[in-house]
């Protein structure tokens, strides 16, 4: 019995903080999808960017580690005001196969560039010592840095929370998810709402990045190998919608730590499978608007 | 730090004669990674080679040899099979060499047997690969040579009566799985579960399998994950589960120990068992003498780790070949060459096997410890001579 209880302690635990992890690299996606209908494939290259910042930061000029991911989501958030400018915006009315190939080849670039200046392999970073090891919540001993990351993670749930629900720019961003049309024509500026949208989700997407590399490792072909993940958090999730991000990536993290733990030959099966089941009953995703 | 990619693809001429009428031109195709994460393993063979090279010109005979490098870029075989295709057939190598994947060694074996090309095997390390080709000899190791050994050590000497195995999910993880398995059930171990954690090319989360293992309350736990990053993550993973303060010893072959990474790796590696055939921090007189001339020649910052002293070995296996045979090289001529060659080592006494054209070396166990601040290896037992015990007790596809 106390067996099973810690195999689900440790399970509930790590699948939290991954889904965390996921959900603040790919919740910036959902809502520039949802926002704007870009399918912005390069999302994670900006999670990449993050990453590398924050090694830059650290390595390069030596900030410390929380000053320098703060600094590393603030960074990315200004460096995508001009993509979305010069690049994204020309293209919201062209048809969805340019708005994948455009992203698709920021992509790489971004892996080419990465690997011109950081080299191929996978970089790392060393944490401050009280992110290390274990920290003692009350009921057992958790690993600090997941434990960090979940509270980084809650943290900003709330605070997008209110900042969607409570305040005016977050009306006017719901107003033109929901019909972008009656929105601009009722005197919203939509153009500055996705500039803001844009960045704000770059930025998080930054901060997640920098969060990952203790966690899955981060090397410069990170924004291709997790784009699977991040697409399946917003397909799951429903375009636009941050509770549905929120829920999904919970889900997903959850789904894939329970897999690996308790059916390892399995491997990534069961995320997969979890996707293709709730698409066949939810093809909007779980809180997605027809 | 991307000058090594300028040279990738390109022709690096050694002209090692002094212009005599017998002098032949030798052809060397090396198949490496070169580009993506495991790009530091190219590196240090390639430096190993050239370390060789430089500092033994006259053991080619006066030979000229030129080595036409190609980028093998990631496990999954089949770049390098192209590779190995377009260097037999459009440069006309002379011989191969390189190979730190096993399935690139695998799927380029059935090309060599055809185009009569000899392969020497500088990591790859899946113990019946040499049966895939008469014309492939190994001068690295076999999976056997550590996770053999290991079995038994951990059982006799560490007191580990129950173990869990945790490999990465390719033919040498299944193979070092096997290795340890044996010898461990021989001595009387019992082996919980064995769990795959993911592939060679991505570094896996390792926190929910580490998760399992520790809930699982084995004495050992055994890896195998293709050295480099995986190493550093397991020992990190291994760290911030307090997996030691639960009492859970950490072993495996020297790959999770590997010189080049001990030092980004946290304090808790402090103690670890490995089984292994190489470490920089031996203190032979020749690898003395070894580890000077790489740190001269490449910076007082790196060091050789057991990949490097293959390439470096490799390259002497080699130039004992070329010269062996008059500068006219095949692939029987070579593999004659080769057989009971033997070298004095950066690790030790190295022997290639006549039988099964693999390595005869000794296997240290070694134990990690602390001092001045630096991670360093310290080997506590050796086991001499190991002739790859897959073979010699002929099981499974080493039959």
């Amino acid at each position: 019995m106390e067996q099973i209880a810690r195999a689900a302690i440790a399970i509930l635990f790590d699948g939290v903080a991954y889904g965390m992890l996921l959900f603040i690299m790919s919740v910036g996606l959902s809502i520039t999808m949802g926002l704007m209908g870009f399918a912005n494939l390069a999302h994670g290259a900006f999670a990449m960017a993050g990453g590398y910042v924050l090694v830059g930061l650290m390595v390069g000029i030596g900030v410390p580690f929380i000053p320098a991911l703060v600094m590393a989501g603030v960074i990315v958030a200004v460096i995508s005001i001009p993509f979305e400018r010069y690049l994204y915006r020309p293209l919201y009315q062209a048809d969805e196969l340019d708005h994948v190939l455009l992203s698709i080849g920021l992509v790489f670039m971004a892996t080419a560039a990465i690997t011109f200046v950081y080299g191929p392999s996978t970089v790392s970073i060393t944490v401050p010592d009280y992110l290390n090891g274990q920290i003692d919540l009350g009921i057992g001993l958790f690993p600090a840095y997941r434990t960090f990351t979940i509270a980084v993670g809650a943290v900003l749930i709330l605070a997008l929370w209110y900042g969607f629900e409570g305040t005016i720019i977050g009306a006017k961003i719901r107003a033109a998810v929901d019909n972008r049309r009656m929105a601009q024509s009722i005197g919203i500026n939509v153009d500055r709402l996705f500039v803001i949208a844009f960045a704000l989700g770059s930025g998080l997407a930054a901060l997640g990045g920098g969060l990952a590399i203790e966690i899955i490792g981060m090397e410069p072909t990170f924004a291709l190998t997790y784009l699977v993940f991040f697409l399946i958090v917003v397909a799951v999730g429903g375009l636009g919608s941050i509770r549905g991000a929120f829920v999904a990536a919970l889900l997903l993290g959850l789904i894939d730590t329970a897999g690996k733990y308790l059916w390892p030959d399995g491997g990534a099966f069961f995320i997969y499978a979890v996707t293709v089941a709730i698409l066949l009953i939810k093809p909007m995703g779980l809180f997605g608007k027809a | 730090m991307n000058i090594k990619k300028l040279l990738i693809g390109s022709v690096a001429i050694f002209a090692l004669s002094l212009g005599g009428a017998s002098a032949a031109k030798v052809k060397i195709g090396v198949v490496l990674p070169y580009t993506g994460g495991a790009a530091q393993f190219g590196e240090q063979i390639d430096r190993g080679m050239n370390l060789f090279i430089q500092q033994h010109r006259a053991a080619f005979g006066g030979h000229e040899i030129e080595l036409i490098k190609r980028d093998s870029k990631r496990p999954g075989g089949d770049i390098a099979k192209n590779a190995v295709q377009e260097l037999i057939t459009r440069q006309k190598v002379d011989l191969l060499t390189g190979f730190v994947f096993s399935p690139n060694a695998m799927a380029s074996a059935p090309l060599i047997t055809q185009g009569k090309v000899p392969m020497v095997i500088m990591n790859a390390g899946t113990a019946w690969i040499p049966k895939l080709s008469p014309y492939i000899a190994r001068v690295s190791f076999t999976m056997w040579h550590a996770g053999y050994p290991m079995g038994g050590y951990a059982m006799n000497k560490l007191g580990c009566k129950t173990a869990v195995i945790g490999f990465t999910n390719y033919p040498p993880g299944k193979d070092s799985r096997n290795a340890f398995t044996t010898g461990f059930e021989k001595a009387g171990g019992k082996v919980l579960e064995a769990i795959p954690m993911g592939g060679p090319r991505q570094v896996p989360d390792f926190t929910p399998f580490f998760q399992r293992v520790k809930n699982a309350k084995p004495d050992c736990f055994y890896i195998f994950v293709p050295a480099g990053n995986h190493a550093v993550a397991v020992v990190k993973t291994y760290a911030n589960l307090g997996m030691k303060t639960a009492g859970i010893r950490l072993i495996g072959p020297g790959d999770i120990t590997q010189d080049t990474k001990l030092q980004s790796m946290p304090k808790e590696a402090e103690g670890m068992i490995t089984v292994h055939h190489y470490s920089a921090d031996y203190k032979t007189p020749v690898n003395i003498a070894f580890v000077k001339a790489w740190k001269a020649a490449y910076g007082a910052d790196t060091t050789p780790d057991f990949m490097g002293v293959a390439g470096y070995d490799g390259m002497a296996a080699i130039a004992h070949a070329i010269t062996a045979q008059g500068g006219a090289v095949t692939a029987e001529g070579t593999m004659k060459a080769l057989s009971g060659w033997s070298y004095d080592s950066p690790r030790g006494k190295i022997t290639i096997d006549p039988e099964t054209r693999d390595i005869i070396q000794d296997s240290n166990v070694h134990k990690v410890v602390s001092k001045g601040g630096r991670l360093m290896i310290e080997v506590i037992d050796t086991i001499p001579q190991v002739k790859d015990p897959c073979k010699a007790h002929a099981i499974g596809k080493c039959k």
